[in-house]
C-alpha cells in the first residue's frame, strides 16, 4: 500500500469530475463503517453461502493434469450462481448501496457477466437497475443481454467510441454524474477511483481465502503457481490477494494477446502500455503518444479493455506478479481442450489462464498449479462457433 | 509579472457593470484552420474570455454534442501542441484571455512540466482539468501558478462545504459553477434551486462566479444574470457551429444565434 490514501505505490488515486468527489467520499465512509458491522457482514456471508453457493470447490483436474504432467487445480468460480465470480462483488456492492439508502444501481459490462451479476443482485435486493453495454459487446454476448432483461434490468446499448467496455464505463459515469444523489455505480472490477479498487478487492478476495484453505487441505502445502486472466483484474486480485505475502508462490496474470502484440490488435496493457490517467485512476493504459486511449481487441469481451486495476500496475512494477498474455488462437485451443478433457466449458476469459498453463507445460512439469476458472463458457459458445466458421471460410 | 488577463477582464467587466460572455469551442473541430476562423470571429465579436477544449478520446463529463466535436477534432489529428499553436497566434492578435480545458491524460502524455512552460509562452491564462481534483493535482497547479497561469475549478450543486474549502484553497481566476449534476449539454430548464446554490457559492468564495453546463438561451442568461459574473456557453454554440457546417458567415445559423446571445449581454 502506498502512503497516500487510495494509492498503490504511484498508481491509483481519484481522478474524476468534481460532481463525483462528494459521492466517493461518502462511499468510502459508508464502506468503512459497514464492512465492519455485524449486520452487513452477516447478511453478505449468508447470501454468499446460500445464494451464490460458496465456498466454490477447488477441483483437481485429473485428466488435464495427466495430459500435461502438471498437478492442475481449478478454482471453480464458474459454479457460482450466474456462472462467474462477478457475483461476489456485485452482491457486496448492491447490498452496500441498499444500506446506503440508494434506490438505483447502474453498472457497465463487457462480457455481460458483471451486468448479469448486478441485475441479479438488484432483483434479489429490490433496487432499480440499468446496465450499460457497448453494442459491439452486445453482439458478442447476446445471451447475457437476454438474461439481464429477464432479470428486470434495463440494458442500454452504447454506440459511442469503440462500442466496447471502455465506452460503457464512460456512459455509466455520465449517468452517475447525472443521478449521483440516488444512484450507486457498481463498478465491476478492481478499477476506477478510490475506494473502488480496495473495496472490490475486499469483496472478491474470498476466492483466494478459500483457495488457501483448500489447497493446504489437499496438498498439505502451498501451491507452486497460481494463474488467472487479467482484464480489469478482479478475479486475479481475488485469488492472488491472500498469497501476495507468501513469496514462495508464483503469481501469473494473463492478459488478452488478441491477434498478437505486433498486430496492435490486443489488450495487453503490460506488454505495450504506459502509465496514464483514465476513467478515474492512474495505471497502465494503452494509449498513443498524445495520450489518446487506444481501441483494444480480444476474442473475449471481458478482457477487452485499455487499462487495468492500479494495484496490478504496482504488482507489475514490484515484480511480485508476472504478467504475460495469450493470443486468441491459443485461447480457443485451451477452450476446446478443457471442454473435452474435463467436461468443463470455460469462459473465453478464463481460457486465457488455461492457455498459459498449456503453453508452459514443460516449465511447469510436476508443479502444483492453481488456475482461477473465473467463469463458465455457455455465454461464449455462439461466438466460438462463429469464429470457427469464419476461420474456415 | 503582469496581472493575469482573467483577473483584469473581470475587474473591467465589474467596473462596466457587465457579465462575461465565455464561449467554449473544441480545438481542431473540425480542423485547425476552421478553429482559427472561429477564434477570430469570437475575438472580433466581443467574447470576454475564450475556453478551448482539448479533444480526448473518452470525455466522460461531456454530452453528445461535445463528444462529436472531440471526435471530429481527433479525426483531424489535433494534438495539445496544435492547440497551444492556435492560442499563440490568437494571442498575437487579440488581448482576450484564453482558458484551456481538458482531461488529464493528454496533458500527462505531453509532460506537465513542458506543458506549463509552453502554455505560458503561448499566452494561456487559465487551465481547467475536468478530472483532476484539487487533491490530485497539487504539483501541477503550483507549477501553473509559477508560470502565471491560473488553475480554474468546477463547483457543482452537490459540492458540500468541506469540498468548497478544499477548492477555495487552490482556485484562482473564477469559479466555474456547473448548473446541474450531469454532463455538458443544452437543457430546457435549469433546477429551481439553482439561485439558492449560486447565492451560497457567491457568499463562500471571493472569486468571480460563472455559470456553465446547460446555458443555452437568452431566458437562462436573463434569469441568472443577477447571481453570477458571467456565463460559459458550450454545447449551444458547438451545435450551431456543426449545423452551420462550420462557418461563421453573416446570416448563417451559427452567426445569427451568436448575435442573439451576445445582445442579451449588452
Amino acid at each position: 500500500m502506498g502512503k497516500r490514501k487510495g494509492y498503490f505505490g504511484e498508481f491509483g488515486g481519484r481522478f474524476v469530475p468534481e460532481t463525483l468527489m462528494g459521492a466517493l467520499d461518502e462511499l468510502e465512509r459508508q464502506f468503512s463503517i459497514h464492512r465492519r458491522s455485524k449486520e452487513f457482514r452477516g447478511i453478505l456471508l449468508s447470501y454468499l453461502k446460500d445464494y451464490v453457493g460458496r465456498p466454490t470447490p477447488l477441483y483437481y483436474a485429473e485428466n488435464l493434469s495427466g495430459r500435461l504432467g502438471i498437478r492442475v487445480y481449478l478454482k471453480r468460480e464458474d459454479l457460482c450462481h450466474t456462472g462467474a465470480h462477478k457475483i461476489n462483488n456485485a452482491i457486496g456492492q448492491v447490498l452496500l448501496a441498499k444500506f446506503m439508502g440508494k434506490k438505483r444501481v447502474i453498472a457497465e459490462t463487457g462480457a455481460g457477466q458483471h451486468g448479469v451479476a448486478t441485475a441479479t443482485a438488484a432483483a434479489l435486493l429490490g433496487l432499480k437497475c440499468r446496465i450499460y453495454m457497448g453494442t459491439e459487446d452486445m453482439k458478442r454476448q447476446g445471451l447475457n443481454v437476454i438474461r439481464m432483461k429477464m432479470l428486470g434490468a434495463e440494458v442500454e446499448g452504447v454506440v459511442s467510441g469503440s462500442r466496447t467496455l471502455k465506452d460503457a464505463i464512460n456512459e455509466a459515469l455520465r449517468d452517475w454524474v447525472s443521478n449521483v444523489r440516488d444512484t450507486h455505480y457498481v463498478i465491476g472490477t478492481v478499477f476506477g477511483p478510490h475506494p473502488y479498487p480496495t473495496m472490490v478487492r475486499e469483496f472478491v478476495s474470498i476466492i483466494g481465502k478459500e483457495t488457501l484453505r483448500q489447497i493446504v487441505q489437499k496438498e498439505h502445502s502451498l501451491p507452486d503457481v497460481i494463474v488467472a486472466c487479467v482484464g480489469g483484474g478482479s478475479n486475479a486480485m481475488g485469488i492472488f490477494y491472500p498469497f501476495i505475502r507468501r513469496k514462495e508462490v508464483r503469481l501469473i496474470g494473463v492478459e488478452a494477446g488478441g491477434l498478437g502484440i505486433p498486430s496492435g490488435r490486443h489488450a495487453a496493457r503490460f506488454a505495450s502500455g504506459k502509465t496514464g490517467i483514465f476513467q478515474g485512476t492512474k495505471s497502465y493504459v494503452l494509449q498513443d503518444e498524445h495520450g489518446q486511449i487506444l481501441s483494444t481487441y480480444s476474442i473475449s469481451a471481458g478482457l477487452d479493455y485499455a487499462s487495468v486495476g492500479p494495484e496490478h500496475s504496482q504488482l507489475k512494477e514490484t515484480g511480485r506478479v508476472e504478467y504475460t498474455y495469450a493470443t486468441d488462437e491459443d485461447v480457443l485451443d485451451a477452450f476446446h481442450l478443457l471442454s473435452k478433457e474435463e467436461g468443463i466449458i470455460p469462459a473465453l476469459e478464463s481460457s486465457h489462464a488455461i492457455a498459459y498453463v498449456v503453453n508452459h507445460k514443460d516449465e511447469l512439469k510436476g508443479k502444483v498449479v492453481i488456475v482461477n476458472l473465473s467463469g463458465r463458457g455457455d455465454k461464449d459458445v455462439d461466438h466460438v462457433l462463429k469464429h470457427r466458421r469464419e476461420a474456415h471460410e | 509579472m503582469n496581472k493575469n488577463g482573467i483577473v483584469v477582464t473581470f475587474e473591467r467587466l465589474k467596473r462596466e457593470g457587465k457579465k462575461a460572455l465565455i464561449p467554449y469551442l473544441t480545438g481542431g473541430d473540425p480542423c485547425l484552420d476552421k478553429t482559427g476562423e472561429l477564434l477570430d470571429f469570437y475575438g472580433k465579436n466581443g467574447a470576454s474570455i475564450i475556453e478551448i477544449g482539448v479533444p480526448f478520446s473518452d470525455p466522460m463529463a461531456d454530452g453528445p454534442v461535445i463528444q462529436r466535436a472531440m471526435e471530429r477534432a481527433l479525426k483531424a489529428g489535433t494534438t495539445l501542441g496544435d492547440i497551444l499553436g492556435l492560442v499563440r497566434s490568437f494571442k498575437k492578435r487579440y488581448n482576450i484571455p484564453v482558458v484551456i480545458m481538458g482531461y488529464c491524460n493528454p496533458f500527462l502524455a505531453y509532460g506537465l512540466d513542458r506543458f506549463c512552460k509552453e502554455a505560458r509562452l503561448a499566452g494561456v491564462d487559465g487551465v481547467l482539468t475536468v478530472d483532476l481534483p484539487p487533491e490530485e493535482g497539487v504539483w501541477f497547479f503550483k507549477e501553473l501558478k509559477k508560470n502565471g497561469i491560473l488553475p480554474i475549478f468546477l463547483v457543482t450543486p452537490v459540492t458540500g462545504k468541506r469540498r468548497m474549502e478544499i477548492i477555495g484553497r487552490v482556485a484562482e481566476g473564477f469559479l466555474y459553477v456547473v448548473s446541474v449534476t450531469g454532463v455538458t449539454g443544452e437543457r430546457q430548464e435549469l433546477p429551481r434551486t439553482l439561485e439558492e446554490t449560486l447565492i451560497q457559492i457567491k457568499t463562500f468564495f471571493a472569486l468571480p462566479v460563472v455559470l456553465g453546463f446547460g446555458v443555452s438561451d437568452v431566458k437562462t442568461i436573463e434569469r441568472f444574470s443577477p447571481y453570477v459574473d458571467g456565463f460559459v456557453i458550450g454545447s449551444a454554440f458547438v451545435r450551431r457551429w456543426e449545423e452551420a457546417s462550420f462557418t461563421c458567415e453573416k446570416g448563417g445559423i451559427f452567426e445569427e444565434f451568436f448575435r442573439v446571445i451576445k445582445n442579451s449581454f449588452a
